[in-house]
């Protein structure tokens, strides 16, 4: 029987891996071990909610804490990605993408084009997102949409232990920069992870449960939110067809027209915004490459276009849940 | 004359005049509407990019600005390979997928002009960092304007390099002006950036950005510091620039005849030729022999850039990863 373990430990674990076989591998971030030039513990925090816990003590200097100062260390990853090192740097929560933005989108996205193909920057931005933390609207976000507009950037979204560890080993050996996105609502989930390192390669959907009357396109912890809605379907006689991208960019986009055209319905649940948000963007995917195989309209299913609340109730309205996904389905299914 | 001999004495005018050349013509041909976008000039600061870039090797690494071409040369950047760039050719440093703004050569540890102000700073601590940990006896050193200077981007970078104790340099070229601002009024401490310095823990170091020979031993000390372990130095070269922000600038901010008494006074290839050559080390000749060849170097450049293909209608969907 295969290990279970959880999605937290799946992180930790492809960081250490990576560390030990990959000398050029670093961690730069806020708190990351937690305890520089303190009288205490200094591997004290292991980042804010303990995914690098450890590392420090294995690794020494190789696990960098730094000052809040976001552009200057994901700059400074960036930098040093292009002068042979393999950082990976935390960015604590993907709402402060905001004060480090144009080191991401302006440089690091854009060398190898502007250089004419002559750089490589093997960079990660590991980085939390979601709602559900009751952390408000600037420690909530989903905003990985605003990375995967963006050219030259590659973009994970793992939705379970195994494809964290899976995604995470690969953003790490992977040439281009990467924004890996880990939900924070998620890092307690526990799965099925093999102990030896293994890669995912990108833009790979993996397809989470196979039907036939509906496809179902669920983005990382919305894929919980699909599953649920598939087994609650099921017992109704609705197959539901669930895909998971794993990857906004690169998207596979074939994997999610070869589904549509068996099924001929879909549904896209995403906890990234609305407007100009991936369920737009697969919505308008299909619209274009596969509208004769859509036997009703496409549903989506989002947050509002809102920042996110604190309240707890009003978050969990904000939140796509079970109900929602179900009544999506159940609206163009109803017709046949 | 500091470790400078003759030979790395004509290396350095080499270095500057060509710079100087370059400019000259691209401040010609632009006018003439056969140069796409926009380019910023560099022409009157060769001094300093010169100076610093004296010290360095293949090791080392420097980002620039918009006002990167005398860096890129300095850097040992190609000299037609960028002329071609500056065109939007296929035969240009990046293909022509870059232009002026953004030319660069990792080989030569020439991260790249930059578009962004500020841009620079926070990827060369990243570069310095880079070298320090696979100790390659690299440094790494951002270049910024006064106007970067102001950027939050170069404090944090300042701060970072100093409490991670890197091998980089923060060359401030103070040309007097940021776009049409004055850096007297938007630098604080009336236009010092070197005063800044000191906030941050690091020596900062003030030199005549038209001497050259001020701005190469400051650099010397600077880069030997970091190269040891000494850890970060700020250094403000005090220049001028010959041509507006930008080609086409009118420059009604700039008291009339300005550039003229500079050029007439100041001009920092003037001071370096009066210097060497009353110091007996160097012959008139040997100056106007390089004179010849920069010309030279620069003419061909031009009507190779000109003749030279545009990318093929293919690349505009290459290079944008590794693999995808």
């Amino acid at each position: 029987m295969a290990r279970r373990a959880t999605f937290q430990k799946a992180i930790n674990e492809a960081l250490e891996q990576e560390m030990e076989r990959d000398s050029s591998v670093i961690i730069m971030g806020e708190d990351v071990a937690g305890g520089t030039y303190t009288e205490g513990d200094s591997d004290a925090w292991g980042g804010p909610l303990g995914v690098t816990q450890g590392l420090y003590t294995k690794f020494g200097d190789r696990v960098m804490d730094t000052p809040i100062s976001e552009s200057a260390f994901i700059g400074a990853a960036i930098g040093a990605a292009t002068c042979g090192l393999r950082p990976v740097a935390e960015l604590m929560f993907i709402d402060f993408m905001g004060v480090c933005f144009d080191q991401i989108f302006n440089q690091a996205a854009k060398f190898r084009y502007m250089f004419g193909g002559k750089a490589e920057t093997p960079v990660v931005i590991r980085t939390m997102i979601g709602a559900g933390f009751r952390a408000a609207a600037q420690h909530s976000q989903g905003l990985y949409p605003i990375f995967t507009h963006i050219p030259g950037l590659k973009v994970a979204v793992p939705s379970n232990p195994y494809d964290a560890k899976g995604l995470l080993i690969q953003s790490i050996r992977d040439n281009d920069p990467v924004i890996f996105c880990e939900h924070k609502m998620l890092y307690d989930m526990e799965g099925d992870l093999p102990e030896e390192p293994f890669s995912i390669p990108f833009g790979e959907a993996n397809f989470i449960r196979e039907g036939d009357d509906v496809t179902i396109v669920a983005i990382g912890r919305m894929v919980q939110m699909a599953s649920e809605a598939g087994d609650a379907l099921a017992q109704d006689g609705i197959q539901c067809e669930i895909v998971d991208p794993r990857t906004t960019s690169p998207l596979d986009e074939d994997s999610i027209l070869e589904s549509v055209e068996k099924t001929g319905r879909l549904v896209i649940v995403d906890e990234s915004g609305p407007r100009c948000g991936m369920a737009a963007d697969i919505a308008s995917l299909v619209a274009t490459q596969a509208f004769d195989d859509l036997k009703a309209p496409i549903q989506t299913v989002t947050p509002p276009h809102t920042p996110v609340p604190f309240n707890d109730f009003l978050e969990d309205l904000y939140i796509p849940d079970t109900e929602r996904v179900v009544k999506a389905v159940r609206n163009i299914v109803k017709g046949n | 004359m500091l470790d400078l001999n003759r030979e790395r004495l004509l290396q350095a005018y080499e270095t500057m005049k060509t710079i100087r050349e370059f400019e000259e013509r691209v401040h010609i041909e632009f006018a003439t509407g056969e140069i796409p976008g926009f380019v910023h000039l560099y022409a009157g600061e060769e001094a300093s990019g010169t100076g610093v870039c004296m010290h360095l090797d293949d090791r080392d690494s420097i980002a620039s600005t918009h006002r990167g071409h005398g860096h890129c040369i300095a850097k040992g950047v190609e000299v037609k390979g960028m002329m071609a760039e500056i065109y939007g050719k296929d035969t240009g440093t990046c293909r022509g997928k870059g232009g002026s703004m953004h030319i660069a050569d990792l080989d030569k540890g020439m991260m790249g002009a930059n578009g962004i102000v500020g841009g620079g700073p926070p990827l060369i601590c990243g570069a310095a960092l880079a070298k320090k940990t696979l100790k390659t006896g690299g440094i790494a050193i951002a270049f910024v304007g006064d106007g970067g200077s102001n950027q939050g981007t170069t404090f944090e970078s300042l701060n970072l390099a100093t409490i991670w104790n890197l091998p980089c340099i923060f060359v401030v070229e103070n040309n007097g002006y940021a776009e049409s601002t004055s850096s007297k009024w938007s630098v604080s401490l009336s236009g010092n950036a070197t005063d800044r310095a000191a906030g941050f823990g690091m020596p900062g170091v003030e030199v005549d950005g038209h001497d050259f020979f001020a701005v190469y031993e400051a650099a010397g000390e600077a880069i030997e510091r970091a190269r040891n372990g000494g850890g970060p130095t700020l250094l403000e070269c005090k220049l001028n620039r010959y041509y507006g922000h930008f080609e086409g600038d009118a420059q009604t901010y700039r008291p009339q005849d300005e550039v003229k008494n500079i050029r007439e006074t100041k001009d920092c290839l003037e001071l370096f030729r009066k210097k060497v050559t009353s110091d007996g080390i160097v012959d008139v000749s040997d100056l106007n022999a390089i004179d010849q060849k920069v010309m030279k170097l620069i003419e061909e450049s031009v009507v190779e850039a000109k003749a030279a293909p545009n990318p093929a209608e293919q690349e505009l969907l290459t290079d944008v990863y590794v693999s995808y």
